[in-house]
């Protein structure tokens, strides 16, 4: 027992702490920003912008959604920018707060989802037996059904309400954060570290909240942004098939349908609010790409 | 064809130089920066003969290893040097070339058979797989070739060995298969990157000898890469020491081993030299008494196993992988509550199931695992890991339980600059380290050590092995220190239980139990263990042939 001079690991292990000490999480955060690609950027930008125009709608839009300001169907102009919709609404004005009702709603529901979907994934994940085979078998039932078809269904017995359409499709969305969630934290699950915490004595919030959530984090939210974009696409669906988002409210699935008889005549102020959903969408998955790039390559 | 065996000899027959790295230099990047791995390396390698690479891991040995066929890892870039194959520069050869070469004239045999067969084919599918590809010889023919090199590997059934699938035979056998692949092109040259390093001491003998003799029948050149001087001191002709990307120095093996020059190699040398007192038990603190335990309803995997802990000492569990060393810990803690038997601690039968036990019992019965890597959240800091059991068990906070970390952190010769430290900057050691410190937060009587220096450097285990003792000196704690490394159990155990095949075959004092008469199976896993001379290997398959060891458990 007397080589300790030759091993660095011996003695008493002065830590050399990088110069500054350790980064702070904001200084991370902007380290990894900087080197993101253009692309990611790009969806970055445009989210910002779409939150800016959503939460300052009411400052920014030059009329209320609902008020008829002009006759029907006017052309683009210096009044109307994009001219107007089949009952005189101005255009822009319904363009930028369906960006509040759309996005918002969506937001509210994925997050919902994920909260649903995600705390009973870790709980499966975490007891396994007979916990884990009714909650999987409760969730194989739901995901039977052809997701569309039955929020149609649901919507038409319980009315569609903003509350039922946040419901329902969260209830419907969480199942396949429920499987993501359940099969991420499975990986987790087997590490001794879990281990360790259950020999201590830990109880299940813990053990779910602690040592497992930060480590499926990365997946979670790159899952949430794909979520995201599904969650919205399927509002503006059932908006457009009439069962979303109810009039006057303005939404862009609806304002798409009211308005869609215009592109016969070669007006494509209907697709205007189809392309706000589609850059919206790309955008949101530009950001996922760069981020589960990050996450799947090494840890800082 | 290149099928122009060397007459076999006394010996190995060496000849001109196959292979010669000059000034070879590696980098790595991390962060986008690029950093040196390998800093400037000699290597001099003639035919017919076999040079050992051994380092600690980080030392470029593996590195240097792939270098040798002009490969570099992802994430790695040769930056400088050459490498000349047979008087071919292989970094200025192009890709096609290299790939010529390394499917029929360098091959390579990787550390986990396991991890590189392709579980979907056939072990013969995969042995011929890149000669048939190279046109080097016909299906029928490197075929038969095959079974030739099973049977001169000694796997079992060498005429139908082939036909299985990789998950049909043991790791040891899988091993040798990989090293039968390597050998259909006939290749002048082999790397094999620690070979033997997951396989258990008794099976280890057996891929040696195989290895060994194939070289030796073929006079291939072989580059053995290993951190295991005493597996180096049986297969080489020569030994590298690496340290840090650099050479610390080069010699013939005998040489080395008698005589090492510089200071390193010394205490490479040296770490195998530690040992205790053995001291005699006390008051037993942990009883387990005629415990059989079963994963679901299948097999048991303990079947009436007694063991006891005295107080203050340390008992050493040792047995090859599947003995049940493992599982006898998961029925202590109460993970796997036992089908009979009971576990009695501080005279106190404890409840079976984890769920059921106090959190004062928990409290006193730690575990410690064998990889740090995944005993740790890697989410977690130092603090948030020492402090938690901290929190939990002793309900201090804030200040007062940060002055505890602290102290704790001393204990294991760390300093409070690690405090904030996440576990992906902290070497292997020092994590272990951190996992030592949890369980010590505890306040614990007992610590059940599974397996936790088998994952560390020679030099590391030594450190961690010197604190465990010196804890065990200061706060009494006991240990139940699970192992397969008998120079370990030397090292640090009281009281030694041998286990196979989920049964307890011996238990006693040190002494007793590691002076003869053994029985047999104590005697095939103590026979087994490498030792530094290089005749050992020689000897020991001589004396076996002479009496064969009556259970024959090494085939796996």
């Amino acid at each position: 027992m007397t080589e300790s001079a030759h091993s660095p690991e011996t003695a008493v292990m002065p830590a050399a702490r990088p110069s500054g000490g350790r980064r702070t999480r904001g200084e991370r955060i902007w380290r990894a920003l900087r080197k993101a690609p253009p692309s990611a950027w790009f969806g970055i930008v445009v989210i910002g912008i779409y939150l800016v125009v959503a939460i300052f709608a009411h400052w920014i839009a030059p009329y209320s959604e609902t008020a008829l300001v002009g006759g029907a169907y006017e052309p683009w102009g210096e009044q109307f920018l994009l001219g107007t919709d089949q009952l005189g609404r101005d255009m822009l004005s319904r363009l930028i707060y369906g960006a509040r009702n759309t996005v918002g709603i969506a937001f509210v529901t994925t997050l919902l989802s994920f909260a649903v979907g995600g705390v009973l994934g870790l709980i499966a994940a975490v007891s396994g037996g007979w916990i884990d085979q009714v909650l999987g078998r409760m969730i194989d039932v739901l995901m039977a059904i052809p997701q569309l078809i039955f929020a149609l269904v649901l919507l038409s017995i319980l009315g569609s309400s903003v509350v039922n359409l946040i419901l329902i499709i969260a209830l419907l969305d969480s199942t396949r954060v429920f499987r993501l969630s359940r099969s991420v934290s499975q990986g987790v699950v087997v590490m001794d570290y879990v281990e360790a915490a259950r020999l201590r004595g830990e109880k299940l919030p813990w053990i779910m909240g602690r040592e497992i959530l930060p480590n499926i984090m990365p997946p979670l939210v790159a899952e949430f942004g794909l979520r995201f974009c599904f969650v919205f696409l399927t509002i503006a669906a059932l908006s457009f098939l009439g069962l979303g988002i109810q009039p006057p409210t303005a939404d862009w699935g609806s304002m798409v349908r009211d308005n869609a008889a215009l592109i016969t005549y070669g007006d494509i102020t209907p697709l205007l609010p189809a392309g706000a959903i589609a850059l919206l969408t790309v955008s949101v998955n530009f950001v996922v790409d760069w981020f589960l790039h990050k996450a799947s390559g090494l840890r800082e | 064809m290149n099928n122009t065996v060397k007459p076999i000899g006394d010996g190995r027959t060496k000849g001109d130089v196959l292979l010669e790295i000059r000034n070879l230099q590696i980098e790595g990047e991390s962060d986008e920066i690029w950093r040196p791995i390998v800093k400037g390396v000699d290597l001099t390698l003639k035919r017919g003969e076999v040079l050992g690479l051994i380092g600690e891991s980080g030392a470029g040995k593996s590195t240097i290893g792939l270098a040798a066929m002009g490969y570099a890892r992802g994430g790695c870039r040769i930056s400088g040097g050459s490498v000349v194959f047979d008087g071919i520069d292989l970094l200025a050869a192009g890709d096609e070339a290299r790939r010529k070469l390394r499917g029929s004239r360098i091959a390579y045999v990787a550390q986990s058979a396991a991890a590189s067969f392709n579980p979907a084919h056939q072990l013969m599918a995969q042995t011929i797989e890149s000669v048939t590809r190279e046109g080097i010889k016909g299906k029928g023919e490197a075929e038969k070739d095959a079974v030739e090199l099973y049977r001169r590997l000694r796997l079992p059934n060498p005429e139908e060995i082939g036909f299985r699938y990789p998950h049909q035979v043991s790791g040891g056998q899988l091993q040798r298969a990989m090293t039968a692949m390597a050998m259909t092109c006939r290749p002048d040259l082999i790397i094999f990157d620690e070979p033997t390093t997951a396989l258990d001491v008794t099976t280890q003998v057996e891929v040696l000898a195989a290895i060994r003799d194939i070289v030796e029948q073929f006079s291939t050149a072989a580059i053995y890469i290993t951190h295991d001087l005493a597996v180096v001191a049986q297969m080489a002709d020569r030994i590298k020491v690496l340290r840090y990307g650099k050479q610390v120095e080069e010699a013939p093996t005998r040489e080395m081993l008698a005589s090492p020059r510089e200071d390193y190699t010394k205490s490479l040398w040296s770490v195998r030299k530690l040992g205790k007192q053995e001291q005699a038990g006390g008051e037993p603190i942990l009883e387990v008494r005629n415990v059989t335990a079963a994963y679901g309803n299948a097999v048991r995997v303990l079947s009436d196993v007694t063991v006891t802990v005295p107080r203050g000492r340390t008992v050493a569990v040792v047995g090859e992988s599947g003995s049940g060393k493992s599982t006898l810990a998961r029925v202590i803690t109460g993970l796997l509550p036992p089908l009979e038997g009971e576990i009695v601690f501080n005279g106190k039968t404890l409840p079976r199931a984890l769920k059921e036990r106090a959190q004062d019992t928990l409290r006193r019965i730690q575990m410690i695992y064998q990889m740090p890597d995944t005993a740790l959240n890697p989410r977690q800091t130092v603090y948030d890991v020492i402090g938690r059991p901290v929190e939990f068990y002793r309900g201090l906070t804030g200040a007062k339980k940060e002055a505890r970390v602290v102290e704790l952190l001393k204990l294991i010769e760390m300093d409070e600059g690690y405090i904030d430290r996440l576990p992906g900057e902290l070497s292997g050691g020092q994590k272990q380290r951190i996992c030592i410190a949890r369980a010590l937060a505890a306040e614990p009587e007992l610590i059940i050590c599974d397996e936790v220096t088998s994952a560390l450097d020679q030099i590391v285990q030594e450190g961690i092995l010197q604190l465990l003792m010196r804890l065990q000196r200061e706060l009494h704690v006991s240990y139940l220190f699970i192992t397969h490394d008998i120079a370990t159990v030397r090292a640090i155990s009281d009281e030694i239980v041998v286990m196979f095949q989920g049964r307890v075959v011996q238990q006693g004092p040190k002494t007793q139990v590691l002076s003869p008469p053994h029985p047999p199976y104590t005697e095939l896993l103590l026979s087994s263990v490498p030792e530094m001379d290089p005749d050992w290997l020689t000897n020991l398959l001589t004396r076996r042939k002479d009496q064969p060891v009556a259970m024959k458990a090494g085939d796996r």
